[in-house]
């Protein structure tokens, strides 16, 4: 379980999330994104591609950082998201405040 | 109720255990195996008891990826609600979780040893307003992703039913 952080030539800050996305860690990924926006990196995408389950502090955290994001003038975007996950945003409309894409590929190239 | 740890023990994940049942006629509420454990009030424990729940509760063909997609998100937000907001982190304090596999269900209690809150006061976290909120998900994920939920009176125990698909 963790996270992976790569950052793309297009100037995208890019984060896997390996396991869960839970109440126990997900402290841990709001701080490597609130880093990376002290860097002044602006373009995140998040990847739940090789992500088993989020619970409602996990997306929690993502509104959070959503919000943090936004504030400081950048963009965040998800993708990976299986039929299960992807479940999770729709029970709770959170499919309508994130921009989400099937593939990283696709996320990357709209930025 | 739940006994209190003695104060001077600080348990952690790794003192988990898990307690096995099995029944050869089920018993009374029909159940032919029973999982219990007894969960120390440390959010880093979530993750290894829903592990845990899994491999000794859905074994095989048993049940479909999304029923256990569902029970993994469920008892993990049961668990971090009884951690966090019921014993409020305190490590002297345990959370108590029973699982009871029926012929075609699971039913699974979750105890911790907080006063309790009324469930009845939990609005459904879908207004618009509530979207930029950063919690307030829990209650209503398990009752989507649940087909049962009941709280005991004092509101400190929740027992959740999934059935097989």
């Amino acid at each position: 379980m963790g996270f992976t952080a790569t950052k793309h030539p297009g100037g995208v800050y890019t984060v896997k999330v390996e396991g869960q996305l839970i109440v126990g860690n997900r402290q841990e990924l709001k701080s490597a994104i609130q880093e990376a926006l002290d860097h002044s990196e602006r373009k995140f995408l998040i990847d739940f591609t090789r992500t088993g389950y989020i619970d409602s502090s996990g997306l929690g955290a993502l509104v959070s950082i959503s919000k943090k994001v936004r504030e400081q003038g950048g963009e965040l975007r998800l993708c990976g998201l299986n039929e299960d996950l992807r479940s999770l945003f729709e029970l709770t409309k959170l499919d309508t405040l994130f921009t989400i894409t099937e593939l990283p590929e696709q996320a990357l190239a709209g930025f | 109720m739940i006994e209190p740890a003695p104060r001077e023990f600080i348990p952690t994940a790794a003192s988990l255990r898990l307690c096995v049942r099995r029944m050869r006629v089920p018993g009374p509420t029909g159940a032919t195996v029973e999982v219990s454990l007894r969960v120390p009030s440390d959010v880093q424990c979530v993750e290894e008891v829903v592990d845990l729940l899994i491999r000794h509760c859905c074994t095989g063909a048993w049940s479909s990826r999304r029923f256990r997609f569902n029970l993994r998100v469920s008892v993990a937000e049961a668990l971090a609600n009884a951690i966090v907001a019921g014993n409020g982190e305190d490590r002297t304090k345990y959370v108590l979780v029973r699982a009871e596999l029926l012929a075609d269900a699971i039913r699974i209690h979750v105890t911790d040893q907080g006063p309790g809150f009324d469930p009845s006061t939990i609005a459904e976290p879908l207004d618009p307003e509530d979207l930029e909120r950063a919690n307030g998900r829990g209650l209503y994920l398990i009752r989507r992703l649940v087909d049962d939920v009941h709280f005991n009176p004092q509101g400190n125990s929740i027992c959740m039913t999934l059935r097989r698909r």
